[in-house]
């Protein structure tokens, strides 16, 4: 069941949601399997900045009601780190990953973040060099150093900063378009006006929580089984996004929205857990379908999924 | 550093028994001894119950639990339970038969005594887990020193075999904290390694008597977790000089030389319990 998407061909249609997995931390845990198994039929790289990022204080994590608040913040070694060091071990991984016998390597897409178009523009030119990026994810969920608002929730402004970056590169542009908008089909349609080959959606939806309020039983600190409470924001970063089977429902409707109002191919993802999910996203327009949250509680769901979707064209065809 | 199976296996619980306030699960996983999966000492799995994992008024939990593992016997593996929050409750009411999803073993464990230092055990609460399998594989006497909150709590000492305990209330063993008999035994001998794992507080204590005395120490933190395996970058701690480390992959045992103040917050990830 291989789909061509933006000019490429892939195995199948499911890849990951930037940031949900790290090839290379996978293949020291996992070693060699992690390429005979290899989940994804394209692989997408976590957001890459062009100065290298720490990331938020922990705590970074929450579960709440049957998803996960992250607030990492984008930690990453920088571009120029990036392409020196993982550029060629990520190339050497995804080279014949999935055991495919004769197969083309499995696509890496690159996905990346500025705060600006000059800095977009900068990026896209170092990535547009490097024959291992097939092609380039945007992450609009930053805000403008000038205004403070999120490029990607402001139809104007998206339109804008991808017609300006877009003749930086010759590969497949997508644009990682974000839940936190009054009208998400409009920002899918500035960005194909931009220039966009591609959308992918949904990230992540804006969300909060409040450390427990558990009784202390003990001073801060001075037992020897700890405990923890303070009624104050939980994550270091202050809020975070919501991800998982909570998201599933929004990303559906959204997915929908955007399929309806564009021509260029979309990749639908948010909260997908089975085949069911996948195919879901699929029947509404969308050509890939990514995996994120689920690849936590299980890093091999990917495959479990597209085996499944596989199944399932079988029976219908 | 075992490799893990790629991707989380289905094994069968085949008990589950109360010890003092904690709990015993035990699950068969026939890869132990084959294919490279044998778990070394501090090293930790993501487990969740196959049935009934979410759901209820909370739609808790969503997320497998990372547990320490305790021990090996023949092919069946031991994680210490406490019940904490809605992960660890189901997890505590798993019955011989049910089923277990587990990944791993995951991360880096142990590592064995340069010399022919005297190793010393220090242990918290249920913390004292991958000190079991620690003192299981390691060839000299071992000295090992328990710090739990109460009675009921203490009596998970008998994980491990001649230990020490300090309880917060004075019930059992010393009246107060294990730190302060590690500084003691640190003063008998001070050519000691230390092992340890326990809350952040605990750990944060031996951290700075070790520094203080120069003792080497490896650290195996507590850190809630969504993955397990690097990929969510969500239980980390601050890292001396600058920036963080993930426990999940650059631990769970982490050199203390390598660390900050450990702070209560570090490596938490809120209602992972």
């Amino acid at each position: 069941m291989t789909v061509e998407f933006c000019g490429i061909t892939l195995a199948h249609p499911v890849v990951n949601g930037s940031g949900t997995f790290d090839a290379l931390a996978a293949r020291r845990v996992f070693g060699e399997q992690l390429r005979e198994r290899f989940p994804f039929a394209a692989y997408v790289s976590k957001t890459i900045t062009l100065e290298p990022r720490a990331g938020n204080p922990p705590p970074r994590l929450w579960e709440s009601p049957a998803g996960l608040i992250n607030s990492i913040g984008l930690p990453n070694k920088g571009l120029e780190r990036y392409i020196a060091e993982d550029l060629p071990e990520l190339a050497e991984l995804l080279d014949g990953a999935g055991n495919r016998a004769g197969a083309e390597p499995v696509p890496l897409i690159t996905n990346v973040m500025g705060a600006s178009a000059e800095e977009l523009s900068t990026m896209l030119d170092a990535c547009d060099a490097r024959p291992e990026i097939a092609a380039i994810e945007l992450n609009v969920s930053c805000p403008n150093v000038k205004t403070g608002l999120d490029i990607g929730a402001d139809p104007v402004q998206l339109e804008d900063v991808v017609r300006t970056v877009r003749p930086r590169t010759c590969k497949p542009l997508i644009v990682k378009l974000t839940p936190n908008t009054a009208d998400v089909g409009a920002c899918a349609l500035a960005a194909e006006r931009g220039g966009a080959d591609a959308l992918s959606l949904i990230n992540t939806l804006r969300a909060s929580a409040l450390a427990p309020r558990a009784p202390r039983s003990h001073p801060a600190g001075a037992g020897n089984s700890g405990a923890g409470d303070a009624a104050a924001p939980w994550l270091g970063g202050g809020t975070g996004g919501l991800s998982g089977p909570a998201i599933r429902a929004v990303a559906l409707a959204q997915v929908a929205a955007v399929t309806a109002r564009v021509a260029i191919p979309v990749i639908g993802m948010g909260g997908v857990q089975s085949p069911g999910h996948a195919r879901d996203l699929l029947d509404v327009g969308a050509t890939l379908v990514a995996v994120g949250t689920e690849s936590f509680r299980d890093p091999a769901a990917a495959a479990r999924i597209a085996e499944g979707l596989h199944a399932m064209a079988t029976r219908a065809g | 550093m075992s490799e893990a199976p790629f991707g989380r296996r289905l094994l069968e619980v085949t008990g589950n028994d109360e010890l003092g306030a904690y709990r015993v699960l035990r699950a068969l996983d026939p890869d132990v001894g084959g294919r490279g999966s044998t778990p070394e000492p501090g090293q930790f799995a993501m487990i969740a119950a196959a049935e009934h994992w979410g759901g209820g008024e909370e739609q808790r939990p969503y997320l497998p639990r990372a547990f320490s593992i305790a021990r090996l016997a023949g092919e069946e593996c031991h994680f210490l339970l406490e019940d904490v929050g809605p992960g660890t409750r189901r997890l505590c009411e798993l019955r011989a038969g049910d089923g277990l999803w587990v990944l791993g073993p995951l991360g880096r464990g142990f590592l064995a005594p340069a010399d022919r230092r005297r190793a010393l055990l220090v242990g918290g609460g249920v913390g004292i887990a991958p000190l079991a399998i620690l003192q299981d594989t390691l060839e000299h006497d071992t000295t090992v020193l328990l710090g739990f909150r109460d009675r009921s709590r203490a009596e998970g000492a008998a994980l491990l075999r001649g230990a020490h305990v300090a309880t917060d209330d004075g019930s059992v063993g010393h009246h107060g904290l294990v730190t302060e008999l590690l500084a003691a035994e640190l003063e008998r001998d001070r050519h000691a390694v230390v092992y340890a794992c326990g809350p952040a507080a605990m750990l944060e204590g031996v951290r700075a008597i070790c520094e203080e005395r120069a003792t080497p120490a490896q650290l195996a933190l507590e850190a809630g977790m969504a993955c397990g395996f690097g990929a969510c970058f969500g239980c980390v701690v601050p890292r001396r000089g600058g920036g963080y480390l993930r426990v999940c992959v650059d631990g769970p045992v982490i050199d203390a030389a390598e660390l900050e103040r450990i702070d209560e917050h570090a490596g938490g990830a809120g209602g992972t319990q």
